[in-house]
């Protein structure tokens, strides 16, 4: 309880500190120089071709989605769009789109570029990793498997209203905010060029990008939204290297980093370093999956065990440095179906004895845990539990893979148990499918996890249209995680970026911290950046 | 010269090949594929039937001498395929990287050998002396630095609490932002060239023909210069020709580390992602690069010592 009331009390905080930022008036100019932390290149600047978190980080400032994540509302907010309405069953949705928003060529947007957009990322042929996305339209899946070429879910009402028929009855914010769904220019886009001359209807438009360095971008003066954007460049730079970030950030040459567990102790205990810090309870659940179809952890008994035979708060206070909250089941905090009643399990090795005794296993067993070396969430966590588990008889034989095939493995079915960081959100009904019986392994049920009463949770609430009542199932659904414990719940990410004084308007996204609107984030006088 | 040179060529292709098959064969055993790196942060992304489509597509299923033989053939005509991961075509993304590249390998060698070589020199001239303990001092410890924490250091130094030069980055391409990768990169080349360049000059200075031209009442000058230094240099410019091939891939670390957008980081990011076209493509230029750079070593055998010319 302590931990949530923590947590609250964070939110307030970053909350507060919004309130406090919005009585500045923003400065016009300047630039803010981003960093990129996730690898040593960006993998494309064609949106639709990349779902990757860094490439996210440039196309947060060069192309925008239907919709957009509203950090201070903590929910979907319609972007390219002034209205919807949705049909009585549910599965229609007539959007009023902006008559306002004009691509970086000139160009006004219409209904036809979001229907080319989507119907391009469909192609089958390409393998586009939207594609996850856009297979909610009726019609889309016939496209991606060549049996048609339009999209029969999508029509064009005028060159404002766009009708849009789902095969489901979902909130369609929650597929089409995805950088990797972003709508585009197709004049530009048959050209040829496009990653290396990527245009779009974003704050900033393309300028330079240095392969492996940066990408440089400047103020569109159409963007759509008055006032804005208030930076003149904005400049997002490479940087893999933690270190390096590390000496760069103090030698004030970027203005943001982002933090991992020593760097977030050291900055934190620095009296003008923990000044600039924005923390937020990412949606990222870090977890053992046990592969159910494996014995022993078809044991309910057994997983229950395990969760109350590791010290997990001890791991997370010494090993991830605090840079995490501990899990009380699969759906993070930011989720509307969280149940911040609950208690995470306790630390319990009498019980967890008890347990795999009444499991049949009095003297414990041997366990195979794939690992990869991440130093949140990886070896130094398992080498952490490995003498936790030994208390109960159990031992742990780690088999260390890279991050990389991680997934790989877990689509595969080769684990018997996993410890790897998931993606949790921001739909929580998607999320929690990863746990439906009905649901395939390749697409996220790597447990293989089957409860008749979660199933029918699930079913239910994706029939309701009440999103209140749809939230209170999944809630029960997520609590119902809790007490089967398809999984070691070990922690939430809390994502950490440092800015420079001179920054204001950064947004705490829970979807990912590095990205930034950046058309609400402006620098005063004091920056040094030219 | 000729001679060697069509040697040398000729040599070229089954090194290549010989190269090529066996990151093939590492591939090919290596877990995960390209759907590892289009599954990111456990995202899964990509619909499976779509995946397996994506594989055939690719040539993925086919049998891997099939596929090797399919490559190589791409290859002689200059097709590198194209990269699983940016969908661009791999000439294209090495292309930009390889100016960087060649730039901070250049500049590496150069500070390499300027400093190494004439440290060895002045060492060996005065064997036992400050001047020589002062270097050997160095380049054991230039030899056992961790190219990661001592370029963290020159960052700290030149660039936090000096403040001269940028910690890290491309900028325009200029010398501010080269300076401290490419000391970084080449202290281990330096030590390592301080410390031959010492021994082979010390061999030659006790050599009998070094003793005669003194007894012919030669200048201390004239026998360094006209002796020593002609017949050291062999063992000199082997070593630097073999450090100078193999920095290119040993860039990865300083290049990750200074954010320098050479063929090292694309190198490291495309093993990552498992992209096979974009892993061969900067195998293949590194290895190339590393023959070229030995054929003008061999070439320059033949200019320093003309013993070799008629063997």
């Amino acid at each position: 309880m302590r931990k949530l009331a923590w947590l609250a009390a964070a939110a307030i905080a970053v909350i507060g500190a919004g309130a406090a930022e919005a009585q500045q008036t923003p400065r016009k100019g300047g630039v803010l120089r981003m960093t990129a932390p996730y690898s040593a290149s960006f993998g494309s600047l064609d949106p639709h071709t990349t779902p990757r978190a860094q490439d996210d980080i440039v196309n947060k400032a060069i192309h925008r989605t239907l919709y957009n994540w509203d950090t201070a509302g903590n929910k979907l907010a319609l972007e390219l769009a002034k209205s919807v309405s949705t049909s009585a069953d549910g599965l229609t949705h007539t959007f009023k789109l902006r008559d306002d928003v004009v691509f970086h060529n000139g160009r006004k947007m219409t209904a036809d570029d979001l229907i080319w957009s989507y119907t391009r990322i469909m192609d089958g042929s390409k393998g586009y990793p939207a594609a996850r996305y856009i297979r909610i339209i009726k019609g889309a899946v016939d496209v991606e498997k060549g049996q048609a070429k339009e999209i029969s879910g999508l029509k064009k009402v005028d060159d404002f209203t766009l009708e849009m028929t789902l095969t489901d009855k979902v909130e369609p914010g929650y597929y089409f905010f995805a950088g990797s769904t972003a709508i585009l220019p197709r004049e530009e886009v048959e050209k040829g060029n496009f990653a290396s001359a990527p245009v779009g209807l974003g704050p900033f438009k393309f300028k330079e990008h240095v392969p492996g360095s940066r990408v440089i971008t400047e103020q569109f003066d159409k963007f759509y939204k008055a006032g804005k954007p208030y930076l003149d460049r904005y400049e997002i730079l490479i940087m893999a290297e933690a270190a390096a970030r590390d000496v760069a950030f103090r030698n004030k040459e970027i203005d943001t980093s982002i933090l991992g567990p020593a760097q977030y102790v050291a900055y934190r205990a620095d009296p003008q370093l923990s000044k600039g810090i924005l923390e937020v309870a990412e949606m990222f659940t870090r977890a053992i999956t046990f592969n159910h179809d494996a014995k022993p952890f078809d044991d309910k008994r057994v997983r229950q065990a395990i969760n109350h035979a590791i010290d997990a708060d001890l791991i997370v206070k010494r090993l991830v440095k605090d840079k995490a909250y501990r899990a009380t089941s699969w759906l993070p905090p930011s989720s509307a179906a969280f149940d911040k009643s609950f208690k995470p399990y306790a630390f319990d090795q009498a019980k967890a004895k008890k347990l795999l005794t009444e499991a049949g296993f009095p003297n414990g067993f041997e366990w195979e845990l794939t690992t990869s070396q991440n130093e949140s969430w990886g070896l130094p966590i398992v080498e952490a539990i490995i003498p936790m588990l030994d208390k109960v008889g159990i031992k742990v034989k780690p088999k260390l893979v890279e991050a990389t095939v991680l997934t790989e493995i877990l689509m595969k079915g080769e684990h018997k148990s996993l410890i790897s960081s998931n993606l949790t959100g921001p739909d929580s009904l998607a999320t929690l499918r990863c746990f439906y019986s009905k649901t395939p392994r390749t697409a996220c049920h790597y447990t293989n996890y089957n409860n008749p009463a979660f199933d029918n949770l699930l079913d239910a609430a994706a029939k309701e249209g009440d999103m209140a009542k749809r939230n209170d199932m999944l809630r029960q659904a997520n609590n119902l995680l809790y007490e089967d414990a398809p999984v070691w719940f070990f922690n939430y990410n809390k994502a950490v970026l440092a800015y420079q004084p001179w920054v204001h308007g950064l947004q705490a996204n829970p979807t990912e911290i590095t990205h930034q609107y950046p058309e609400d984030i402006w620098v005063d006088a004091s920056s040094p950046a030219k | 010269m000729l001679i060697v040179l069509a040697r040398r060529l000729a040599n070229i292709v089954p090194t290549v090949v010989a190269v090529m098959a066996l990151v093939f064969l590492l591939f090919s055993v290596l877990p995960g594929s390209f759907i590892s790196g289009m599954n990111e942060d456990g995202r899964s992304t990509i619909d499976p039937a779509v995946m397996e489509r994506m594989r055939k597509e690719m040539g993925l299923d086919d049998p891997l001498p099939e596929r090797f033989a399919k490559y190589m053939i791409n290859v002689a005509t200059g097709d590198l395929g194209t990269s699983f991961r940016t969908r661009e075509p791999v000439t294209k993304l090495i292309g930009v990287r390889v100016w960087p590249s060649l730039k901070l390998v250049f500049a590496a060698m150069l500070f390499a050998i300027s400093v190494g070589v004439t440290l060895g020199f002045l060492a060996a001239l005065r064997p036992g002396s400050l001047i020589d303990t002062a270097a050997m001092v160095g380049a054991i410890s230039g030899l056992s630095l961790s190219q990661f924490w001592f370029g963290l250091m020159l960052m700290y130094l030149f660039a936090l609490t000096l403040g001269w030069l940028p910690s890290f980055g491309y900028g325009d391409g200029g010398l501010r932002n080269l300076i401290l990768p490419a000391v970084a990169l080449g202290v281990g080349p330096m030590a390592l060239l301080a410390r031959t360049t010492r021994a082979a000059v010390l061999d030659v200075l006790n050599a009998d023909f070094v003793r005669t031209a003194r007894s012919k009442g030669m200048s201390e000058r004239r026998v360094v210069e006209w002796h020593v230094l002609r017949n050291a240099l062999v063992l000199v410019v082997t070593i630097v020709g073999l450090q100078f091939g193999s920095l290119m891939g040993q860039a990865v670390v300083v290049e990750k580390l200074f954010a320098w957008p050479g063929v090292g980081s694309l190198l490291v990011d495309s093993v990552f992602q498992r992209d096979m076209p974009a892993v061969q493509g900067c195998i293949l230029m590194i290895v190339l690069f590393f023959l070229f750079i030995n054929t003008l070593v061999d070439l320059a055998y033949v200019a320093i010592d003309p013993r070799i010319r008629y063997r």
